[in-house]
């Protein structure tokens, strides 16, 4: 159905649009409207600039258009998040389902898809009453007439194909269908029943015809014994009625009776009725000779009642109780007639059509028809997933790939995703699409909006409890950056560590180091006091917890260990070649302690550290260097040859030995 | 978005039906929109709530049971953001609230531990950049100190008394440095601290003694989000995580309650841990080796679905919300 985007007026100005994964962007673009395409001066591409320039000031605006609207009607959440948890549960009780009581569970299933939409339409309806807006009322009626059309269809389904009913029982199934969904009789019996002197309401044969057309054998005959007390010259007559009411044939849900035994009884009854009506019995009183002939499955009579019937699918089941009440599934398609109820005057109904190709068992009709029809694919999805489960769709490959269900599945799930809330059901609906499913979820789960970082947490372990690493780094490489940005730091660690990045980590203690270098001293120290086993991440981040410990040593005068762990730190190559120069200036003031702290093997490795530093340097390198560059250089040489100085004479001594 | 703050009437306590049926679904009394995701919230009093927000928002609200109507009373916009406060952006979720009348405390994504008390327009006191990592919880181990949990696993003491804005001891968990989500206080003894992590543990911690866990049990699959204490009955423990389940840790051992096919013949009920002599009657929590047939673990879930975002109890109720919208109200819980 074609939308009208207010605002943007395609007459004026010609409109550009970008697709997005449930929504299109359009906006107006400067182009005015199309004319016959021409060549304007000074314009490098012919082809589609066209007409005039100004068509007028454009709106600077950008539409969404969304083309999913329902999700974000409150009321269906329900429908949305229950439907979710009794779809879930069909797919993994799966392999449980075996056997005889697989139907009757499968049953089950659609009976608890049905009490949902039950559940919804009862809000809605009460949402209906309770709005004050009108526009909104008229929203929410249309919605409770959608829902109890959808709980219609699905109830048919449910009987034709879940069940599978077989003749015999079919008639009852269809009678019970009938009976649920025709309600606006409730209204008319409480009013009869409800008033003191119920044979003589205007309404009273109305509900008594009702009762009959919906084969409400006992209701009926209990409102006639009422009349009949009122009248006594019809009691003979009354007594007849209710006899052959009472008498009359149904089929039976258990084994009492077979098909055929209940045809021939049904054959001596028909034959009765037919007798006592061409005797003239009921010709006294025209209510009940009509009756009567509804009993003995008259059409003309039947349709003299359209009004109170309402629907053809309600005059059909009412025939086939009066006539052929051991009717076939299969040959219901030969009296669902739809033009003789509706008189050739009006024609069907989308849902008219929906329930006609049920009829007629066209299972991939009816859910191609719910497609069209309905604006959301919410119903067909589930419906045909349910129906894939009874193993009564043909594995119809459609010619991208995947087969009905998947692609319904896929279409709805897809939706989902474009709530900020639901996309969490979602999830799961593509974890049971087994060609495309994987394939959606990692495209769409990127696409999350992540505002708070339980919500990445929670999209986090969606994504690694089906291994999709890549997604995991990307979203964590996200949120780190942003706490960087934020000057989190410890943040950002905690990210890396979870996406096990060592070039973030890296990236993290390069900007600790920094920090330091700038202002003398750490900042966070609760983190890099606290790395633990996430230290060997990165060698960077090893080297800063490391060099942490270093002047924690320092700070604790434990000179000897400091001074082997700095060691350690440059031989080692732990530390970067630019933090050399640093740590060997941490190293002066352990030099120049009164005892000595560095052996001459220490100090021997300390003065190739310093070389090697220096020899690294270019000619123009040392020409650039200012002189606290070389002070500093020289500083160390002093320092380290007078340790050296120091130690060997030490080491030299022979101290208790 | 429309999220709602929203108060709900689950019938009388004590108004148990024939054999204290299910009475009915709750009632939803009175709603109010709320700007943000509500991280958490918990009651001052009576009347008041107060609630932390994705936007670094802390409010209060009212609720006036007259007309029944909430109202918002106070409100702290800005309790938590980032260094750049011009970009739009700049809020960062307030991860946790505690509260005790009338002092309120707000953690938050950005390190920030804000004390209030209810009625004062300002802070009471802020400590910027408490931890460089964020906040996930807060609760209250005396009335003037709060224990705090972070993203690198570490559990923080901070005394208000003390001036200086740096925590007066550090906890942290041995190994993985694990986000620990939760924290919880035993009600009675106030040494045994409950914590839950990312990885779905619930570690106890005796924060008289040492640095690291006392016991460490393995739970969830998914991350832990709250951790509670039965108030009165500390026996009890409930969790609830990210994989759908909500656990009841029941430490409580009544020998004469235990079906006879469990005693073994001469065997005495070994409650009693080997520490000390002395402590004659030491919490089930701390000895070393819970695992040993003392502790009962059910998962209260029978279907579980989608996550267990939040729980609550109170005596006998047990409350708890789901990601698929649902809340479900227990009120037999020891039944």
């Amino acid at each position: 159905p074609s939308q009208v985007v207010p605002g943007a007026d395609p007459s004026a100005r010609q409109l550009c649009f970008a697709w997005g994964p449930a929504e299109v962007l359009v906006c107006e673009s400067l182009f005015g409207r199309r004319g016959p395409g021409r060549a304007e001066p000074g314009a490098d591409r012919v082809c589609f600039v066209a007409g005039s320039r100004d068509g007028g000031p454009s709106s600077s605006c950008i539409f969404v258009v969304r083309k999913d609207q329902d999700i974000y009607i409150h009321t269906l959440r329900k429908l949305f998040n229950e439907s979710h948890g009794i779809f879930l549960g069909l797919q993994r009780r799966e392999e449980e389902l075996v056997g005889k009581s697989r139907k009757a569970q499968l049953v089950q299933v659609s009976k608890n898809y049905r009490s949902v939409i039950r559940a919804c339409m009862e809000d809605m309806h009460q949402a209906a009453i309770s709005a004050r807006d009108p526009a909104l009322q008229s929203q929410y009626s249309t919605q409770v007439s959608i829902l109890s059309a959808m709980e219609l269809i699905w109830n048919l389904c449910e009987i034709l194909f879940v069940e599978a009913a077989a003749a015999g029982p079919l008639l009852l199934r269809l009678l019970d269908w009938v009976r649920l969904h025709v309600c606006d009789v409730d209204n008319m019996v409480r009013e009869v029943l409800s008033s003191e002197n119920p044979s003589k309401h205007e309404l009273f044969w109305n509900v008594v015809d009702v009762f009959v057309l919906q084969g409400r054998m006992d209701e009926a005959r209990h409102l006639l014994s009422k009349e009949a007390s009122a009248n006594p010259t019809s009691v003979n007559m009354y007594k007849i009625l209710d006899d052959l009411m009472k008498k009359m044939p149904m089929p039976s849900l258990g084994n009492t009776q077979t098909l055929t035994e209940m045809e021939l009884k049904w054959q001596h009854w028909h034959e009765e009725c037919q007798r006592y009506l061409q005797d003239g019995t009921f010709a006294s009183n025209s209510h009940m000779e009509s009756i009567c002939k509804i009993l003995l499955g008259d059409e003309d009579a039947i349709l003299e009642k359209k009004e109170l019937m309402t629907t053809w699918y309600h005059f059909l089941v009412t025939r086939l109780l009066y006539s052929h009440p051991t009717v076939k599934p299969m040959e219901l398609r030969f009296y669902a007639q739809m033009d003789l109820f509706l008189g050739g005057e009006s024609s069907p109904e989308p849902l008219d059509t929906i329930l006609m190709a049920a009829f007629e068992f066209e299972m991939h009709q009816v859910i191609k028809e719910c497609s069209i029809a309905l604006s959301n694919w919410w119903f067909v999805a589930h419906l045909t997933d349910l129906l894939d489960h009874c193993k009564l769709l043909q594995s119809h490959n459609l010619y991208f790939g995947s087969n009905m269900r998947e692609f319904l599945l896929l279409e709805y799930a897809s939706g989902l995703f474009s709530h900020h809330s639901l996309w969490q059901l979602g999830v799961d609906y593509f974890d049971h699409c087994p060609e495309y499913g994987r394939v959606y979820l990692e495209l769409h789960i990127e696409r999350i909006p992540l505002n708070t970082e339980q919500k990445a947490l929670k999209v986090l372990r969606i994504c690694e409890q089906r291994q999709m690493h890549e997604q995991v780094r990307s979203i964590c490489k996200i949120m780190a950056m942003k706490a960087l940005r934020n000057n989190r730091l410890g943040s950002a660690l905690s990210w890396s560590i979870r996406a096990k990045d060592a070039a973030f980590a890296t990236l993290i203690s390069d900007r600790f180091l920094k920090d330091y270098c700038e202002r003398g001293r750490f900042s966070d120290l609760d983190l890099i006091d606290n790395l633990g086993p996430s230290m060997l991440l990165s060698d960077r981040l090893t080297f800063l917890g490391k060099y942490r410990e270093f002047h924690r040593l320092y700070g604790e005068k434990r000179f000897s260990e400091a001074a082997r762990l700095l060691l350690m730190l440059m031989t080692a190559h732990i530390a970067p070649c630019s933090f050399w120069m640093t740590l060997l200036t941490d190293a002066l003031p352990l030099l120049e302690q009164k005892e000595v702290i560095f052996s001459a093997e220490q100090t021997y490795e300390l003065m190739r550290c310093l070389e090697d530093l220096t020899a690294q340097k270019s000619d123009k390198q040392k020409f650039q260097d200012d002189d606290v560059e070389t002070m500093k250089v020289e500083m160390l040489r002093l320092a380290l040859a007078r340790n050296l100085a120091r130690v060997i004479v030490k080491e030299g001594t022979l101290e208790g030995s | 978005q429309d999220n709602r703050v929203s108060i709900w009437s689950v019938g009388e306590l004590g108004n148990g039906g024939l054999n204290g049926e299910y009475q009915g679904e709750p009632q939803l009394l009175c709603d109010i929109r709320h700007n943000g995701d509500v991280m958490d919230m918990q009651f001052l009093d009576q009347e008041r709530i107060v609630v932390a927000s994705s936007t670094g928002t802390v409010t209060v609200f009212r609720h006036h049971q007259s007309n029944q109507t909430l109202s918002a009373n106070q409100r702290w916009e800005k309790a938590h953001y980032h260094v750049d406060q011009d970009t739009s952006c700049g809020g960062a979720a307030c991860t946790g609230v505690i509260c005790n009348n009338p002092e309120i405390v707000s953690v938050g994504e950005d390190g920030r531990i804000n004390l209030f008390r209810a009625d004062q327009k300002d802070a009471v006191r802020t400590i910027d950049n408490a931890d460089s990592s964020t906040l996930h919880a807060v609760t209250f181990l005396r009335t003037t100190e709060i224990l705090t949990v972070n993203s690198i696993g570490q559990l923080k003491i901070w005394d208000f008394r003390q001036q200086r804005n740096e925590p007066s001891q550090i906890f942290s968990l041995t190994g993985d440095r694990v986000p620990l989500h939760c924290v919880d206080r035993h009600p009675n003894q106030q040494h045994i601290v409950a914590t839950g992590g990312q990885d779905g543990m619930l570690s106890i911690w005796d924060i008289r003694q040492g640095t690291i866990p006392v016991s460490l049990l393995n739970a969830h699959e998914a991350e832990m989000w709250e951790v509670h204490f039965h108030p009165s009955n500390p026996d009890h423990l409930f969790t609830c995580s990210e994989d759908g389940s909500l656990w009841h840790w029941d430490t409580s051992t009544d020998i004469s309650e235990k079906p006879s096919f469990l005693h073994q013949g001469g065997r005495s009920t070994t409650y009693f841990s080997h520490n000390t002599i002395n402590q004659s009657v030491v919490s089930a929590w701390l000895s070393n080796d819970p695992t040993k047939d003392r502790m009962e673990i059910t998962n209260l879930i029978p279907n579980q679905t989608l996550s267990v975002n939040s729980l609550d109890i109170l005596g006998p109720c047990l409350v708890y919300g789901t990601d698929a919208e649902a809340i479900y109200v227990n009120r037999q819980l020891f039944a």
